[in-house]
């Protein structure tokens, strides 16, 4: 059974395992988070002085919660299976790569392809994300307050990509299945990416969404959706040019 | 990879430190690449003095008594001030194309790395620790300043190889990426009258800037250029006398951060080049814009 996290009162109380990355080595850090076992009374961690470090908390894998004082460098919280990850700062490249459970929230911006090939589990980032946000996007759902920037949701396959500001060009290039949600404007679609109806279910659905990523005074009635139009499943040699 | 820094000071109470702040900057990405690293470091231009910084594999043998008789050949006053197997050649700003032309001849082995009034320039085969360490770069003073981390992937590693790359007088560039198309362009450029000293396709990128400048584009509209002319992956950095330039191409796959103060703005291939600016956690941090020219000058 999972341990029930520490409440945040609890955690401000001293209660949480501090880890200072001016002090200790990164490898230390990522080496306690992967001992942990369920059922582990650590429940809370922070992680001070990051400084654009590279791979901040990957691969945790237990239902603990980790508040990251600062901004990181490369594929922090990748993998993540389970634990709640919150960069009380921006991300680097790569954020979130393949996340298979849990939750990541970025309270900054993030970079370069943040969520790439994630097949689960909600990211959040409150500032704008850069080029190709969500690539190969497989079950993750990605909820972001700012705006996108190029090639996002390249190649998507699955899950949910929100965007509350603007997207930049070829949104959805050779999206799957994905779907994708976009209240500004969209520089240009990708090849294959065509804008869908708003159906009541999806309505329904965005709104879990833009609940569950607290985002508040928006609704899911000023977003635009986007997604594939199905023609490049199957090599088709009318269509060579949109390859 | 390779990893890119630049660093451009906007209040005058930095200037000191300048060496210091790049360094640490440049060392901080060096296992972003490790084969070789460069610095160009601009000093304040007085306007009666030029700078032409050399290279020599040979510094005992080559710097030696060169001040005397580099003077005695271009008819001018020459000081030389020698830094490991680098040298700072000072003369009056006329006589830099005559200086260029007698170092053949009096020393064939000294290569040359940058002339101008402002800037000098330092690279060498190693890590940025012993490059920086190796030139004194951390107690230089100056204006501006770019470094360059390599990770070789096109061309040999040798000093030559490394960057910044300076092709025109004051002007230098580093590079994060690599060109696909830079043998065209060297051929179309040596038909107009550039040369060439490396095989490096970022010695392209640079003599294309310079090339552009000549035939009287100024640096914006020259790195305009480089989105329709040059192709391949880029992140561009480069200095000029007075001024420093940021391009990266359309598909901007090769990293890029800045941060903007009243004090300074600043480039790294990643954030933590930039963690230890002064008042960084209050700077305006962004991402540089695909396809999109950024340019400050003093």
């Amino acid at each position: 059974m999972p341990a029930t996290p520490m409440s945040k009162a609890e955690r401000e109380q001293g209660h949480a395992r501090v880890f200072d990355l001016s002090q200790h080595s990164l490898r230390e850090l990522n080496q306690a988070l992967h001992q942990l076992t369920p059922g582990s009374n650590e429940t809370a961690w922070e992680v001070l002085n990051p400084k654009g470090s590279h791979s901040v908390a990957v691969g945790v894998d237990q239902p603990v919660s980790i508040d990251v004082r600062g901004s990181v460098g490369y594929y922090c919280a990748g993998m993540n299976d389970g634990a709640t990850i919150t960069v009380h700062g921006s991300a680097g490249p790569g954020v979130g790569e393949n996340m298979m459970s849990g939750s990541i929230v970025i309270k900054g911006d993030a970079s370069q392809y943040a969520g790439a090939t994630g097949r689960g589990g909600l990211l959040v980032i409150e500032g704008n994300a850069s080029s190709r946000c969500g690539i190969s996007m497989k079950g993750i759902d990605i909820v972001v307050h700012g705006n996108i920037g190029h090639m996002s949701a390249f190649m998507a396959q699955s899950g949910n990509l929100v965007v509350l500001g603007d997207a930049g060009d070829a949104l959805g290039d050779s999206i799957y299945e994905a779907r994708l949600f976009v209240r500004g404007k969209v520089e240009s679609l990708g090849a294959d990416c065509i804008a869908k109806e708003m159906r009541p279910e999806h309505i329904e659905l965005l709104q879990g969404l833009l609940d569950k990523a607290g985002v508040t005074g928006v609704k899911a009635s000023e977003f635009k959706r986007y997604g594939s139009a199905r023609k490049l499943y199957n090599f088709n040699i009318d269509n060579a040019d949109a390859y | 990879m390779c990893g890119i820094v630049g660093l451009f000071l906007k209040d005058k109470a930095l200037e000191p430190k300048l060496g210091a702040m790049l360094s640490e900057m440049l060392v901080s990405l060096s296992d972003r690449g490790p084969d070789s690293a460069g610095i160009a470091i601009y000093g304040a231009a007085t306007g009666n003095e030029a700078k032409i910084t050399v290279q020599s594999p040979k510094p005992d043998r080559d710097f030696r008594g060169l001040d005397a008789e580099l003077a005695k050949a271009i008819g001018a006053p020459v000081s030389v001030a020698v830094k490991s197997t680098h040298a700072v050649i000072r003369t009056t700003p006329d006589k830099v194309d005559a200086a260029r032309e007698a170092l053949q001849t009096l020393r064939p082995d000294i290569r040359i790395m940058g002339a101008g009034e402002a800037v000098e320039i330092y690279k060498e085969v190693g890590l940025p620790e012993a490059v920086v360490e190796r030139f004194g770069v951390r107690a230089m003073t100056g204006t501006h300043g770019i470094g360059h981390t390599r990770m070789a992937t096109e061309s040999a590693v040798t000093t030559m190889g490394a960057h910044p790359f300076s092709t025109g007088a004051d002007q230098c560039l580093v590079h994060n990426g690599s060109l696909s198309n830079h043998n065209n362009v060297r051929r179309e450029l040596i038909r107009d009258g550039m040369t060439f000293e490396t095989e490096n396709d970022t010695e392209v990128a640079a003599a294309y800037l310079s090339n552009r400048m000549a035939h009287g584009k100024n640096l914006g509209e020259a790195l305009e250029g480089t989105l329709s002319d040059l192709d391949g992956f880029f992140t561009f950095v480069v200095g000029t006398k007075n001024g420093f330039g940021v391009v990266r191409d359309p598909i901007a796959c090769k990293p890029a951060v800045m941060a903007e103060t009243d004090q300074y703005v600043a480039f790294g291939s990643e954030y933590r080049a930039l963690t230890k600016l002064p008042g960084i956690d209050n700077a305006r941090v962004w991402e540089p814009e695909p396809a999109t020219v950024y340019f400050w000058e003093h």
